[in-house]
């Protein structure tokens, strides 16, 4: 045990510390931080076309007071506010903001209807526009209390505390649960795939590296010293076992260092555009006041997603991410291993790495049919078998699979990991001592049934 | 007292045999050499001895006792087939390579560099093994292999890819460590350093033994009482004189003086000088020893034939 964990310190501590680990790990947030950033970016920046909102002022206080800018036009309805909700959608309005009539004289609050996810600027204009309006109104009747009661000074020094005025302007997306499924399907699709992808790229890149390992062991020539010090298969395994967990590093550092930049970049983004900072906070303000639920504070499409994310079970999908990430590779990365030792050199493997890519790529070509029909016999099978299961079943779990599914999968993919490893451990121990030979897929069947 | 024993060691593999009912023994604090033409069975019996292959029949003692995992710890071993990570670090490398044999890191680094200095490398330390000469790395793999004081040493063509200058000094180090207490089995073709190192040697050929014991043992077995006389003076008077009971197998001038080779019967060596003095002046009398490279060939022919 001692001995594997020095493989395994070794064969971590060599990769960890090269160069192109280092720069790989550097990348990777740099582009995933980029794909996440670039399209709220883009989003924001096409903000800038002319919007119309329509108001609904039940008070009537409001009536002619929005002052129209470059990119915000207001126009007043009459109607009830069902049939304006239910013409919302015929009318190419952006937004429609209901102020409902409120017990005491002046309105604190008011609803903000729209499609999508409203933008933060309108809605701290909308916010500006209405207090605003409102101070002056208070300010009209605080001065109409004075002319009664012209000695009393005392609520004069008051006035200028009591009309400061925040609005609490809570939003609502129509057509709620229509959307939210859209969204949902959408996020599970992405998740899906990006976790398929992920897998199967993290089993191709290091399981690549483990054969790689083997094979420079094999050529150097330094493999017989070291078994003549541990067994072939503690040899192997320490390699796999090292390997996945330089995987496991890389992933690690890429999601804390993704969620990093994007975080900073956040940051940077918000503080050149004052005003939407200034909203957020502004917004933030109001967040205890609110009494209407689903209030949204946040705007960053980013946040939207996690939220959309976090409506999928999120605790299941980590779990078996790392479950089938880890297993998946343990398993074809014993493969890898056992095509390593059967060759003398890196050029020779191609001829028995087609058992291995086929069904890797098969399980990627058969993810994108599988993610629009993830509960079809053909999504149930490919993510049952061990090949394919970690690639396809990754991407079916985002959508929701029976816990006996997700149980069988898990299951008969450790069976598998067990049946590989024992194999590419028959081979290994073996093809290791071959030298010169080219072996063929005859000599390998032989090396598995060889005892002892 | 054998330090190692092997009884009927068979080991098949898929297609051909390689050891075939072989046993040796090998004694406490000697050199064994064990020997053999290409494809006989050498390393696979080395590997065996390493527990990198098991046999498919027969006993292997280590120190009388049944042969062990645990006893890796004490066996050195410096394969034929040798070479090291070339992008790690010589040290690295030569402390990972001793914690693999159960040595702790700080005593590994301690005696690594007693052997650097003594090897003159310690400047070494921190260079990539693929920035050093062949003969630099395999000086590496020899202080490697004996690092961690093992009881038994098993040096596979030790001296493949050094200069004359490094071979002797290897030399001297594997007779120092033979004196210090340590068993060695040495397997070469080089028939030269058999005789200069090996106290015992086993010839192996076609997966079997054809022979084993000490090494002068076998020289003496395989006189024939066979002599060489350099002498000047008459060359065609030389078979006149050597015929009751001796025979002339050569006859031959060179650099003006004339070299005989006699056989004689058993013993008959100062019966063969008496009958020569008083015809030829006798400059040299030397019994013939056979050399283990001619002995070897010997062997091996022999039990070829007999196939």
């Amino acid at each position: 045990m001692k001995k594997i964990k020095l493989i395994i310190q070794r064969e971590y501590l060599t990769r960890v510390r090269k160069k192109s680990f280092i720069v790989m790990t550097l990348l990777g947030p740099i582009l995933m931080a980029a794909i996440m950033i670039v399209p709220v970016f883009l989003a924001s920046m096409s903000n800038n076309k002319e919007r119309k909102i329509a108001v609904l002022d039940e008070t009537g206080i409001f009536f002619e007071k929005f002052q129209n800018d470059d990119y915000l036009t207001f126009h007043h309805l009459y109607t009830d506010l069902n049939t304006a909700k239910d013409n919302f959608k015929n009318t190419g309005d952006y937004a429609l903001l209901y102020i409902p009539k409120t017990e005491v004289a002046l309105p604190t609050s008011a609803i903000l209807y729209s499609e999508k996810q409203p933008n933060i600027d309108i809605k701290s204009y909308i916010r500006r526009q209405m207090s605003k309006e409102l101070e002056e109104q208070k300010l009209l009747l605080q001065i109409n209390k004075l002319n009664l009661n012209e000695t009393d000074r005392e609520i004069a020094m008051d006035i200028p505390e009591s009309i400061k005025t925040s609005i609490n302007l809570s939003t609502f997306k129509l057509n709620e649960g229509e959307a939210e499924q859209k969204t949902f399907t959408e996020v599970a699709m992405a998740v899906g795939i990006f976790s398929g992808i992920l897998i199967y790229f993290f089993i191709f890149f290091f399981g690549a590296q483990v054969m790689r390992g083997v094979v420079e062991e094999k050529t150097s020539r330094i493999v017989e010293v070291i078994i003549s010090s541990v067994k072939p298969f503690q040899l192997m395994m320490g390699k796999i076992v090292g390997i996945g967990l330089v995987g496991l590093t890389q992933l690690t550092l890429w999601i804390v260092l993704t969620f990093t930049i994007t975080g900073i970049f956040q940051i940077v983004f918000q503080d050149k555009i004052p005003s939407q900072s200034e909203a957020l906070m502004g917004n933030n303000q109001l967040v205890p006041g609110a009494t209407i639920p689903q209030v949204t504070d946040d705007d960053s499409g980013v946040a939207v997603i996690f939220e959309a994310i976090s409506s999928v079970n999120f605790g299941v999908i980590i779990f078996s991410f790392l479950f089938f990430f880890l297993t998946g590779f343990l398993l074809y990365a014993a493969l890898f291993a056992a095509v390593g030792s059967a060759v003398d050199s890196e050029v020779d493997t191609q001829q028995f790495m087609l058992p291995i890519t086929l069904p890797l790529i098969l399980a990627m070509v058969m993810a994108q049919f599988i993610i629009r029909n993830p509960d079809g016999p053909v999504a149930f099978w490919f993510s049952i078998i061990p090949l394919t299961s970690p690639i396809i079943m990754m991407t079916r779990i985002p959508f929701g699979v029976p816990y006996y599914e997700l149980a069988l999968s898990m299951g008969l993919l450790v069976v598998g990991f067990l049946f590989t490893t024992w194999m590419a451990g028959r081979i290994y121990r073996t093809g290791i001592l071959m030298y010169g030979k080219k072996a063929s897929y005859r000599d390998l069947w032989k090396w598995i049934r060889f005892k002892g | 007292m054998s330090l190692f024993t092997a009884e009927n060691v068979t080991k098949h593999f898929s297609n051909h045999t390689a050891l075939k009912s072989v046993s040796i023994d090998i004694p406490k604090e000697s050199i064994f050499g064990l020997l053999g033409p290409n494809g006989a069975g050498k390393t696979t019996l080395i590997r065996i001895i390493n527990q990198i292959i098991a046999p498919d029949e027969g006993t292997l003692l280590f120190n009388g006792k049944k042969l062990h995992p645990d006893h890796i710890s004490n066996i050195g071993y410096l394969p034929e087939e040798r070479g090291l990570y070339k992008k790690m670090k010589v040290g690295d490398q030569a402390i990972y390579l001793a914690q693999l044999k159960g040595i702790s890191r700080s005593d590994a680094i301690k005696k690594l560099k007693y052997w650097f200095e003594k090897f003159d490398i310690d400047t070494w330390w921190n260079r990539k093994i693929e920035e050093l000469s062949k003969g630099m790395q395999q000086k590496i793999q020899f202080i490697v292999s004996i690092l961690h004081d093992p009881e038994l040493l098993i040096f596979d063509e030790p001296f493949s890819g050094f200069d004359p200058i490094n071979v002797n000094l290897l030399k001297e180090e594997i007779l120092k460590l033979r004196d210090n207490g340590t068993t060695i089995i040495f397997s070469t073709h080089n028939m030269a350093s058999v005789e200069e190192l090996c106290d015992h040697i086993a010839l192996l050929n076609n997966a079997e033994k054809i022979l084993e014991g000490q090494v002068h043992d076998i020289k003496n077995q395989y006189k024939s009482n066979t002599y060489s006389v350099t002498y000047s003076g008459s060359k065609a008077l030389l078979p006149s004189i050597v015929n009751n009971g001796f025979e002339l197998l050569e006859n031959n001038s060179e650099n003006g003086l004339s070299r005989a080779v006699i056989k004689t019967n058993d013993g008959g060596q100062n019966e063969l000088i008496s009958s020569l003095l008083p015809h030829i002046n006798i400059h040299s009398f030397n019994e013939i020893i056979p050399s283990m490279n001619d002995i070897f060939i010997k062997r091996v022919a022999e039990a070829n034939t007999s196939k």
